[in-house]
């Protein structure tokens, strides 16, 4: 397959999913496609299953139906080096950071390095290094341990980490819960500058409306079990009522 | 100087000409291709030349990993004063090529020290120091615990009795079938192994007494409080780290709740008023175990057990066993809360404490046990 036809080509492709967690339905035969260099966010009200969704992608919510593609493989079907060569593809960045708390920093950046690839210690510290400084924390977080960061510190530190094998695609639960409106936008700006010089294709969970205006190319928002995809200009015009309140609050801050 | 070239491995050549030095670079720099790399570009001699032209026109892929070790050469020769000029990057690199060299200006990252003969020393050093910091702060928890002891003595309304039932269940009554079932087994083994060595007397009869002796003074209430050390110690830690982790206890404190009387008081006086029953219920077991040997072995009937094991023991050699669990009860619930609060806010650190916590109060159960030996003999008992 070409470059440019995999470009074109879809990263993510869910077919009909259904997800059923406690005899409760919380995705009804949804479809998605997220293609490849795209950031995708979803949105819905808490314990939609946004976050439900985003495991089932990667594999650790196994789906009650329907059929999940992702980089043109299903993962049903992969088991062992398949998966694990398809894992290496990927990138996540848990809710909080999901870090290794009895590693330092830069341990947990190399992690992914020291179990998918063999190099030198030297040069593992010196892309530590570089990773570290590219999501934009201060050289000395490298020695430190996670119980020793701030929020937003473990968060740039889980997306280090996430990054570190050259994913093409990075998963990104909650970006920016829990970090100060400030924060928050630094953090929609790297992201936004890395998945373009990096050329990744980002599928985001997220509530925050400034994250949305500021690095979304195509939202999905999951409302009664279903998903309506659309761009914030189209979904503003969405009859149903609780999309209709979600934009209200954007349309007010777009609003001069 | 030539590399083999194959498709998609990492392959470079040097040129020298017109005075510029050539590095032509090409495949695929990806980080499989790493270990091979790094070492060879550290050590690129480029002689005298001023001027290096680093040729990128047919690389086919790029991770960071390569991007990075291009731009670290760059950088190194740069510093010796020499002009580097990459020349044909494929515009699709520029970016990522870019973010490193933008971002990547800072001074060098600050990495840990690797582990030297200093650091080892400096373990050590810090091992004794915190063995020494853990005695002490576990004597002013032992006096916070005895301080809310005797306030909730005087106002009796404070204890918590669901929460007192509920560990008691855990601790005591969800102990029983192990605890009951390897003092049996221990009962069996004493039997076996005393009536061997008696035999050769012909005093098979005294295995009785010894059986006797053993379980009820020593045997039986070590294997209890081994028992309830490992299950419910290692529960207390657990539970009050975890609770730290998820911030459970900060929430109990700033509700105005107080911490000793709600997390801890419930667990030790569950654990004292249970383990003196536990270990009745393992001396009985053990004897049990002990009596079934003799009978099949030795042919000792139930009533002849009975009648020999009358001789034997006095209620004192019943009671010294017993005596001495909720002093045992006492130290495994104390240890135990203790090490759950020392857990720091990591999954590793619970996990640490949990272990510390059954290791240090099995060793403080058999200190206890032999201080308790030795005045037992002074007292004459």
């Amino acid at each position: 397959m070409s470059t440019a036809a995999a470009e074109l080509d879809a990263a993510i492709r869910i077919q009909g999913l259904v997800t059923r967690i406690g005899g409760h339905i919380l995705h009804d035969h949804i479809d998605l496609d997220v293609m490849r260099g795209e950031i995708l966010a979803v949105v819905g009200s808490s314990g939609s299953g946004k976050s439900v969704l985003l495991r089932s992608i990667v594999g650790l919510q196994q789906p009650a139906g329907g059929r999940i593609e992702v980089l043109g493989h299903e993962l049903d079907t992969l088991y062992g080096d398949a998966l694990v060569d398809l894992q290496v593809r990927w990138g996540v960045l848990f809710q909080d950071g999901a870090l290794f708390g009895d590693q330092t920093v830069a341990q947990n950046v190399q992690t992914p390095l020291r179990e998918h690839a063999d190099l030198p210690q030297r040069l593992m510290d010196e892309i530590a290094s570089v990773r570290l400084s590219m999501v934009g924390l201060p050289p000395d977080a490298a020695g430190k341990y996670p119980s020793e960061l701030s929020g937003g510190m473990r968060k740039r530190a889980g997306l280090a980490r996430a990054l570190t094998l050259d994913p093409e695609l990075l998963f990104l639960d909650e970006p920016t819960a829990g970090l100060d409106p400030i924060s928050a936008a630094e953090f929609d700006v790297l992201v936004r500058e890395l998945q373009q010089s990096l050329r990744l294709t980002v599928f985001m969970v997220t509530h925050d409306l400034g994250t949305l205006r500021a690095t979304s190319d195509r939202i999905a928002v999951l409302v009664d079990q279903k998903l309506k995809v659309g761009t914030i200009a189209s979904l503003a015009q969405d009859p149903h009522p609780w999309i209709h309140e979600y934009f209200a609050g954007f349309r007010a801050m777009t609003q001069p | 100087m030539d590399a083999p070239v194959l498709s998609n491995a990492a392959w470079y050549r040097t040129e020298q000409s017109d005075g510029t030095f050539r590095l032509v670079v090409g495949g695929g720099w990806v980080r499989g291709e790493a270990r091979r790399l790094d070492p060879i570009l550290r050590a690129l001699d480029v002689g005298q030349h001023r001027n290096v032209e680093v040729d990128c026109g047919a690389i086919e892929r790029l991770d960071t990993v390569g991007a990075w070790l291009l731009l670290r050469t760059k950088r190194t020769l740069e510093q010796r004063g020499v002009a580097v000029r990459p020349v044909h990057v494929d515009p699709k690199y520029h970016a990522l090529v870019h973010t490193i060299d933008h971002e990547c200006r800072g001074p060098p990252v600050v990495l840990p020290p690797r582990p030297s003969l200093f650091t080892t020393l400096e373990r050590i050093g810090r091992g004794c120091f915190q063995a020494v910091r853990q005695g002490y702060e576990l004597v002013g928890f032992f006096g916070l615990i005895v301080y809310e002891t005797i306030a909730t003595i005087l106002r009796p309304r404070r204890l918590r009795v669901a929460a007192l039932v509920h560990q008691m269940e855990e601790t005591g009554l969800n102990a029983t079938p192990i605890v009951g079932l390897l003092s049996f087994l221990i009962g069996v083994v004493f039997a076996y192994q005393g009536s061997d060595q008696l035999r050769r007397f012909g005093a098979e009869v005294f295995t009785v007494n010894l059986l006797g002796v053993g379980v009820l003074r020593e045997l039986g209430g070590l294997m209890a409080a081994i028992i309830a050390a490992g299950r419910s110690g290692s529960a207390f830690a657990a539970q009050i780290g975890t609770m730290k982790l998820s911030e459970e206890i900060d929430a109990i404190q700033v509700t105005g709740f107080n911490v000793v009387e709600v997390l801890i008081l419930p667990r030790l006086l569950g654990i004292m008023l249970t383990l003196p029953l536990l270990t009745f219920f393992s001396n009985m077991m053990g004897l049990i175990g002990g009596a079934a040997t003799c009978n099949l072995d030795l042919g000792i009937t139930i009533p002849a057990f009975l009648h020999q094991l009358q001789g034997a023991v006095s209620g004192w050699t019943f009671w010294v066993g017993v005596v001495k669990a909720p002093v045992f009860a006492f130290i495994i619930g104390l240890v135990g809360c203790h090490h759950g609060f020392q857990a720091e806010r990591n999954a590793s650190s619970v996990g640490r404490h949990t272990t510390q916590a059954v290791v240090e109060s099995i060793f403080l159960v058999i200190a206890a046990d032999a201080v308790f030996s030795v005045v037992f003999s002074k007292l004459g008992i």
